[in-house]
């Protein structure tokens, strides 16, 4: 098992370093640099910040030089928000995106997981079609609709919640914006866990449980440990989407994530933003996949003795 | 001599496609979903020539109006319009009487009214050029006959006052094209990069779908945000950019779907006969990986879609006076206390066309899927 893990673990280091590097040359690619205002700098101010910022020695030599501080652990200071490092950034936008980001996907499991097992077991009935309408909704409409409608009936005809702000991160100010970031992936969950649920319940071993005349519940038990793998595995894409997600929603309510850096940091030609932003995402993406692996192997014996 | 007995017709035999055809037709969700996207692209491939207005005229003087049925200008809003003109006259208007097709009035002025500045009646929108009935008091005193321009505005006036059915219209036109051509560039890219990792396997296969990994694990959406920013934002290079991100699962699907195939009976026996390789992969593996394929195009337009409008609502996709539903919505959802239908119509049309796409999707694994025979 732990031979498992640490193989796991060493592929994930090649890839972060490839993302690192690909994302490093794209981003200085595109055309226009951080200091490209809209009245030009005068030559020599340029100069200077380019020399301050090493903007002007030779891009392998840039590259290098990102990669021993990325070592290190600095992320170097922000070109945009000039009085802030990457590391101030992250450390007040991560623990409030991380925040909403976990609720959100604690929530989807908790409500998808059991509506799709509902479905399985009424494939074909009222019940199944009602949650598979209702998940069909929670993909197709996108999260910049559901988030303005949700502010004006929560927030404005009834005024129960606040229309938007973090608040210092009060439990009623989250609310919204967790629903908002939840309801696609108890979408998707809820679909998965229904598929999987479907195929696991034509098993033989199922239907032992039922020739022996269990009851529902302890029958949904078994079949759901059999369910639970692609419902695991969709785990990682999910952090991913729930990154991209809280792009919109950290917009739409005023969150003070680190979604919106993505945007603003690409359109700025925030090099070390963009670049930190990155790594971040990249980091979670991949120990993200790296514990679904794990809880993989522990469910699913075949994986780690193969 | 014995009787020639006619060997009695076999069966007629369906074809998986035959087979998967009537599975679908029978499904009554997936035809109606067929029959709603059938009518989303007819209405705005050939829509914004009927609704009479062009998507980016503007209209100043209905700037967000609501939607209705009935005809602008509305009775109630015609005396002030006329006074706002008259004032710029600089005449008094009087004994004004609507009818059907036309106003009377009566302006009347200290000093004889410069018939010249009548043209404020035809630059209003709402408004035809003036007849002069009677002039008198030397020229103090008009009647004048106003038609009026009757026009519909089904689903209301955007900000600017343009015609908001026109733009959803044409927005659809976009956002289908977006979707479609994405799609299809995803679908290039994924069954050619599948299948040749899936049918030459090895290491090649390894470095392969090794490189598919790492990109999956990139933040797509920052991906796409550096290629829109690379490219300018261009409608081509989008589609380009999303359809660049999203041949990933195309890729695994259809790699998985060859190494399964390639192991088939039919193959083999298609190898021991001494089929070339290209026959092979044209006769019999590209045909059977096109099932799960067709299956994931048609889950993928609706999220091509759904992308688009991400990235619009970023403000970084389609750029005025071009519009997309994304772009719509977008707005709409700025607006959205004092202007409820700015959202509802474009959000209405974009719903209901991912509803279709994603029924027709599950309709057709359904239908395509040979497990549930």
């Amino acid at each position: 098992m732990l031979t498992y893990i640490l193989r796991r673990f060493a592929t994930a280091i090649p890839t972060l370093f490839v993302i690192v590097t690909l994302s490093f040359f794209l981003m200085r690619l595109a055309p226009g640099g951080p200091f490209d205002l809209e009245q030009p700098l005068e030559a020599k101010v340029m100069e200077n910040l380019r020399r301050i910022y090493q903007l002007d020695q030779p891009l392998h030599a840039q590259y290098l030089t990102y990669l021993g501080a990325l070592l290190r652990g600095d992320f170097g200071p922000s070109f945009y928000f000039r009085d802030f490092s990457i590391a101030e950034l992250f450390a007040q936008g991560l623990p409030v995106s991380m925040r909403l980001g976990a609720s959100a996907l604690l929530l989807a499991l908790v409500i998808g997981g059991p509506l799709g097992t509902l479905a399985a077991f009424r494939q074909n009935g009222g019940a199944d079609h009602a949650v598979m309408g209702l998940a069909t909704a929670g993909i197709t409409i996108p999260n910049f609709v559901v988030a303005p409608v949700l502010q004006i009936v929560f927030g404005l005809s009834l005024a129960w919640l606040p229309v938007g702000g973090w608040n210092g991160g009060a439990f009623r100010n989250t609310i919204l914006p967790i629903v908002t970031l939840a309801l696609p992936q108890i979408a998707v969950i809820a679909r998965m866990t229904r598929a999987a649920m479907i195929e696991t319940l034509r098993a033989n071993h199922i239907r032992t449980l039922r020739a022996q005349g269990l009851s529902g519940a302890t029958i949904a038990l078994h079949a759901g440990r059999g369910a639970a793998l692609p419902v695991i595995s969709y785990l990682g894409p999910a952090a991913a989407s729930l990154l991209t997600g809280s792009v919109v929603v950290e917009t739409i309510f005023g969150i003070p994530g680190i979604g919106r850096y993505f945007v603003e940091g690409a359109l700025n030609r925030d090099y070390t933003l963009v670049m930190g932003t990155v790594v971040v995402v990249a980091i979670f993406v991949l120990v993200f996949n790296l514990v679904v692996d794990i809880l993989y192997a522990l469910l699913d014996p075949r994986v780690r003795l193969d | 001599m014995s009787e020639v007995v006619p060997l009695p017709a076999p069966p007629a035999a369906r074809s998986l496609w035959q087979d998967a055809r009537l599975r679908l037709l029978r499904n009554r969700a997936a035809v109606a979903s067929l029959v709603v996207l059938a009518l989303m692209t007819l209405a705005c491939i050939f829509g914004p020539w009927f609704t009479g207005h062009p998507y980016d005229r503007v209209y100043q003087d209905y700037v967000r109006v609501p939607a209705s049925l009935s005809a602008y200008p509305k009775a109630e809003a015609l005396p002030a319009a006329i006074q706002r003109i008259a004032s710029r006259i600089r005449a008094t208007s009087s004994e004004v009487v609507v009818d059907a097709a036309e106003v009377r009035l009566v302006l009347t002025a200290q000093r004889p009214i410069d018939q010249r500045l009548l043209v404020y009646f035809d630059r209003s929108d709402q408004f035809g050029t003036p007849r002069i009935m009677a002039s008198e008091q030397e020229g103090r005193r008009l009647a004048l006959a106003v038609p009026i321009k009757r026009q519909h505005f089904l689903f209301g006036t955007d900000a600017n006052g343009r015609d908001l059915l026109t733009r959803t219209l044409v927005a659809g036109r976009v956002s289908l094209a977006i979707g479609l051509l994405a799609t299809g560039v995803a679908l290039v890219i994924g069954v050619a990069y599948g299948a040749t990792a899936g049918y030459l396997g090895g290491r090649i296969d390894m470095v392969m779908m090794r490189i598919v990994d790492v990109l999956y694990s990139l933040p797509f959406i920052f991906f796409v945000i550096l290629l829109v920013v690379f490219f300018g934002r261009n409608f081509i290079l989008m589609f380009l950019a999303v359809g660049a991100i999203e041949w990933l699962d195309m890729a695994r699907i259809v790699r998985g779907q060859t190494l399964s195939i390639k192991r088939q009976e039919y193959v083999l026996a298609a190898e021991a006969l001494g089929v070339s390789t290209g026959g092979i992969l044209k006769r019999h593996v590209i045909p059977n990986t096109l099932g799960p394929v067709i299956v994931y195009v048609t889950l993928l337009v609706p999220k091509v879609i759904l992308l688009e409008s991400f990235l619009s609502f970023l403000g970084l996709g389609v750029q005025e006076p071009m519009t997309s539903w994304g772009v719509l919505i977008s707005d709409g959802a700025r607006a959205i206390q004092a202007t409820p239908w700015m959202l509802a119509f474009p959000a209405a049309f974009l719903v209901t066309t991912l509803f279709a796409l994603n029924f027709l999707g599950d309709g057709l694994r359904d239908a395509l899927d040979p497990r549930d025979r």
